[in-house]
């Protein structure tokens, strides 16, 4: 019972996320969509995970959503959707059931019974490619975090500086 | 009437995907694509841990999870960055006005 409460709010706020006409009431959402998320991991015995959604998906992500969209402003123009409507839905419908015929009609498979495993060994050891790539992914991160904080000198300024000459 | 919780999850993860899908192929508004990807990627997110918690490796889709969230947090920083930066220069957040530039 406690999966369907949390389930429909994680989906009620993905919805307002997505539907809410200003930017940053839609952050907002997104982040209590990630706060619900970050419940259900740890119902279905994930722990880790779980802190981990709760403190960079409803923490550092909405801080930086917030961030830039006090820095660029609500954008009033784009209000109307990009393609029509009934598409967008048919769209929607298509990868839904195509989904769920992937998924529902096996039924889910039985348990099957694996060594104990801990976290952390699974992490540093089976799949230290990844921390590899995590590391690569983290710099990108740092230098688009740049990006956003710096670069205020935009071409105006060139063409200022050319109408002089 | 008892759910199973696997069937209710399974169910959260197809409307997580459903949402995400109809976020990204309706917005015009940069930031609110970056949006729709959060969502989306939440619904893969508990798709891994769902589907590791029925093979019974569940430490194995942590770990692949926590993958998917680095990644899933780098690109809305880069795409962030990038909108931002497309603002300052464009005067717009508006895709469109994206594929309209030329040169």
């Amino acid at each position: 019972m406690l999966e369907v409460v949390v389930a429909g709010g994680m989906i009620f706020c993905a919805v307002l996320a997505i539907r809410s006409s200003h930017l940053l009431q839609s952050a907002i959402w997104l982040a209590g969509s990630s706060a619900f998320t970050a419940i259900l991991l740890y119902l279905m015995g994930a722990p880790q995970i779980a802190v981990i959604e709760l403190s960079v998906g409803a923490g550092l992500v909405t801080v930086l959503f917030v961030f830039a969209i006090n820095i660029t402003g609500e954008d009033a123009s784009t209000v109307l959707p990009s393609i029509p409507r009934p598409v967008a839905w048919a769209a929607v419908v298509l990868a839904i059931a195509a989904f769920a015929w992937m998924v529902l009609p096996g039924q889910q498979p039985a348990l099957t019974e694996a060594g104990p495993a801990v976290f952390t060994s699974v992490l540093w050891k089976d799949r230290a490619v990844d921390m590899v790539l995590q590391v690569a992914l983290i710099f990108a991160g740092v230098l688009g975090i740049l990006t956003l904080l710096g670069g205020h000198e935009d071409t105006g300024e060139v063409a200022g500086g050319a109408h002089d000459h | 009437m008892i759910i199973e919780p696997r069937l209710v999850i399974t169910m959260a993860v197809i409307c997580l995907v459903g949402i995400g899908i109809y976020g990204l192929l309706i917005t015009r508004n940069l930031i609110k694509v970056i949006v729709a990807l959060q969502i989306l990627v939440k619904g893969a997110i508990l798709a891994l841990v769902l589907a590791a918690e029925l093979q019974g490796q569940i430490q194995l889709g942590q770990s692949m999870a926590l993958t998917l969230i680095v990644a899933d947090t780098i690109v809305a920083v880069v795409g962030l960055a990038l909108g931002l930066q497309v603002r300052r220069r464009v005067g717009s957040l508006d895709l469109r006005d994206l594929s309209k530039l030329k040169g």
